[in-house]
């Protein structure tokens, strides 16, 4: 009897020792949870999710304090990805937040441009070029299309313009498949 | 030497309807009435327009300039004068636009001046330099700059030519090989001597008896190793990987080149353009196409880079019932959305289609898993696995089966008995594979970017903090200095509370202030001669009995 209380104590000791030591040195830092969520999430930073950035809302997502369908530059497949990692059930966008539009980046009509700077202040991603005063500009291949310019502009000379499709991102469309000739 | 010929797993045995075209030489394709020259050569690669509309151009002058690593120059193909620089359709599949130069034949075909280059006496660096200058890249059909290609340092064994043309129709390499065999071996010469390669082998199948014979009298006499090797005609025995498997036996694995394994691969038609840039000073500003399939007079032509797709055509008086328009061969070829579209470097052959010639693919039906596509697979995948991926989207999952060591030859879709077009399938996933690395990457910029604001904006104002404590910490340390010195009574009680301290600042800020203005009186009044100073003094008189009288005047009125 003593002998089996003694090695099932030992056992226990040595197997929570093991576990002690394992919980400190396999630590891991940060949340890795938030960071597959943050990989998933587009980085257009438009904070139409109704946190201050994707980062804020993939934390929010991992402390369960948001849901999956806040997103709406991630559109359908974005959820479906976080709903894969998480482990949930798929849900259509909450329309709440806005509707999945294709993707398009900020023009500034140059000649309206009053040289304000609040739209320089407003780009979460530092893509608009300008000085007090002085015409600003977009620069296109660093736009998110997150359009947090076009509010704060007094004169309205900010627009949203559809990404065309150029050689580089033309692809090969999904194959129609003819199934039968219909006489 | 090479003993023996080795297989490469796979292939077909098409109809190759190259006699259509095989008897024809090459003409000189006449001058069209406009030339509409892209800057893009590539998806890769674009260049830098140096030219404005108006301007006159000799055949031959250089209109675009390389602007990246993977870019050449672009050439004027005739002399004429640039009409306009504008987007115009290019020779893709999806009829997309870009730059180009438009240019109006004079019809004098003056050249510019071509000096040539001993390439033996200069340095490789510089004759690769030439090349890029010259607007030289691969006349296979992929464009891929020579200068990279043969700019690699060291280590390269065998130089293979590429005169396999494996698909059917096509026949310019094999007249090019007929007619112009020294010039394509004079190119193979320099190239052997930029690469460094020990051998030259000329790969050419066997169904171009006239070709082996026309290169092999042109390396008559040649010393060094070089040698004409007929390969047994099987589709495609002129991919890179095949033609190198079949003549040295090395396969080439996943993610590596020919280079890698001291072989390197160079098509007939760049050694023909190489030869012409080196030794005759001419860039590459046409090549030989071959126009065939519903035409009358098929043949082949020398065509200047620029030249209409419907110039062309009408060259080979495309019959009545001609449907579409396929750019390149019948198996890797493309159909062409319009047919104003320029002819390209790469554009080696139009095939007019018919009903009869191409009859419409019957429907598609299921994929019955007979595993036809699999044995003709030259690359060793197994296409049926890769067609459901693709089909059900499962990209990652056809990425694990090699989706991108597909060559999209085209074996697959011609022997499945369902017909299944499934290189459209694969074109699709790859493409789809691409925009979502695109994505990843922009997306990762854009992180990368909004936390750098972040960082900078928390930056900014932890500054502008400190800036404001120590601006503080200095007027206080300022003030008690003063204050430990003048007696003044306010001064003297100051450290009691935060109100007279704040009031003897104001205070001592007057007093600068005053100070200040004193200093910045009238500057004016330096450095007066002795009459200006007079007048001055008298002025001042005249103002101070004035202002006497006025106080005077004044005065029994303010009582």
């Amino acid at each position: 009897m003593l002998t089996a209380i003694l090695v099932m104590t030992g056992i226990a000791l040595v197997l929570g020792a093991a576990l002690g030591f394992a919980a400190i040195f396999f630590k891991v830092e940060g949340d890795p949870l938030v960071d597959n969520i943050d990989a998933i999430l587009p980085q257009t930073q438009c904070g139409q999710c109704g946190f201050p950035g994707c980062r804020p809302y993939a934390e929010a997502i991992a402390n369960g304090e948001a849901d999956i369908n806040q997103c709406p530059p991630g559109g359908e497949e974005g959820i479906r990805h976080l709903a894969d990692l998480l482990g949930r059930e798929f849900k259509p966008l909450d329309e709440e937040h806005g509707v999945e539009k294709p993707k398009s980046v900020a023009i500034i009509d140059e000649e309206t441009c009053i040289g304000c700077t609040l739209c320089i202040q407003a780009c979460p991603v530092d893509a608009i070029v300008g000085a007090a005063k002085q015409m600003h500009v977009i620069v296109e291949a660093e736009c998110t299309g997150c359009e947090l310019c076009i509010a704060p502009c007094p004169v309205d000379c900010i627009t949203m313009e559809p990404l065309k499709e150029n050689v580089k991102t033309w692809k090969w469309k999904y194959p129609v498949i003819q199934i039968k000739d219909v006489a | 030497m090479i003993a023996g010929l080795f297989r490469f797993k796979g292939g077909i045995k098409p109809e190759t309807h190259k006699n259509a075209s095989a008897g024809a030489p090459i003409q000189i394709a006449p001058l069209p009435k406009q030339l509409i020259v892209p800057l893009r050569q590539s998806p890769r690669a674009t260049a830098e327009c140096i030219v404005v509309p108006g301007q006159k151009v000799l055949k031959g002058e250089r209109i675009g300039l390389p602007d990246s690593p993977l870019s050449t120059a672009v050439h004027a193909p005739t002399s004429g004068t640039v009409v306009e620089i504008t987007p115009h359709a290019m020779a893709h599949p999806s009829g997309l636009q870009t730059r180009c130069v438009v240019i109006e034949p004079d019809g004098d075909e003056r050249w510019v001046e071509r000096p040539t280059l001993d390439y033996q006496s200069t340095s490789p660096k510089e004759a690769l330099a030439w090349l890029r200058d010259h607007g030289i890249v691969g006349l296979g059909g992929a464009t891929f700059p020579s200068h990279i290609k043969a700019g690699v340092d060291g280590g390269i064994e065998t130089l293979i030519l590429n005169g396999a043309e494996c698909e059917p129709w096509i026949t310019c390499d094999d007249r090019l090989m007929r007619e112009r065999a020294d010039g394509i071996v004079a190119g193979a010469l320099i190239l052997k001597h930029l690469t460094g390669a020990r051998e030259i082998v000329f790969g050419v199948e066997d169904n171009k008896p006239q070709a082996i014979e026309a290169l092999r009298t042109a390396i008559h006499g040649l010393s060094g190793d070089i040698t004409v090797i007929p390969v047994p005609s099987l589709y495609p025995a002129g991919g890179e990987k095949q033609l190198i498997r079949v003549l040295t036996g090395v396969e080439i694995p996943h993610g590596k080149l020919g280079g890698d394994f001291g072989v390197q691969c160079f098509n007939v038609g760049t050694a023909y353009a190489v030869n012409r840039a080196i030794n005759h000073g001419e860039p590459l500003v046409s090549r030989v196409m071959t126009v065939t399939g519903n035409v009358e007079k098929p043949g082949n032509f020398e065509v200047l880079i620029g030249t209409p797709v419907e110039a062309l055509l009408a060259l080979g008086q495309p019959k009545a019932d001609t449907g579409r328009i396929l750019m390149g061969g019948p198996m890797m070829g493309f159909e062409l959305p319009r047919l104003d579209v320029p002819a390209t470097k790469a554009t080696n052959c139009l095939i007019a289609t018919s009903p009869a010639l191409f009859p419409p693919p019957p429907p598609e039906m299921n994929c019955i898993r007979c595993g036809a596509c699999a044995a003709v697979c030259p690359a060793e995948l197994q296409p049926f696995e890769l067609y459901w991926f693709s089909r059900a989207r499962n990209f990652g999952k056809a990425q694990e089966y090699h989706l991108f060591d597909c060559i999209e030859c085209g074996c697959c879709s011609y022997v499945c008995p369902s017909q299944i077009r499934l290189v459209d399938y694969y074109r699709f996933a790859k493409g789809e594979i691409w925009a979502r690395e695109r994505e990843k990457s922009a997306a990762d910029a854009a992180r990368e970017r909004f936390e750098f604001r972040n960082e900078r904006q928390a930056r900014e104002k932890r500054e502008k903090a400190e800036k404001l404590a120590a601006k503080a910490a200095a007027t206080k340390a300022k003030l008690a200095a003063t204050s430990a010195d003048a007696p003044a009574p306010a001064a003297a009680d100051a450290p009691a509370s935060p109100d007279d301290a704040k009031r003897a600042l104001i205070a001592a800020a007057l007093e600068r202030a005053k100070a200040q203005k004193a200093a910045a009186e009238p500057k004016n009044t330096d450095a007066l001669t002795p009459a200006q100073a007079a007048q001055v003094a008298e002025a001042d008189e005249r103002r101070a009995a004035k202002a006497a009288t006025d106080t005077a005047a004044d005065a029994p009125e303010s009582n």
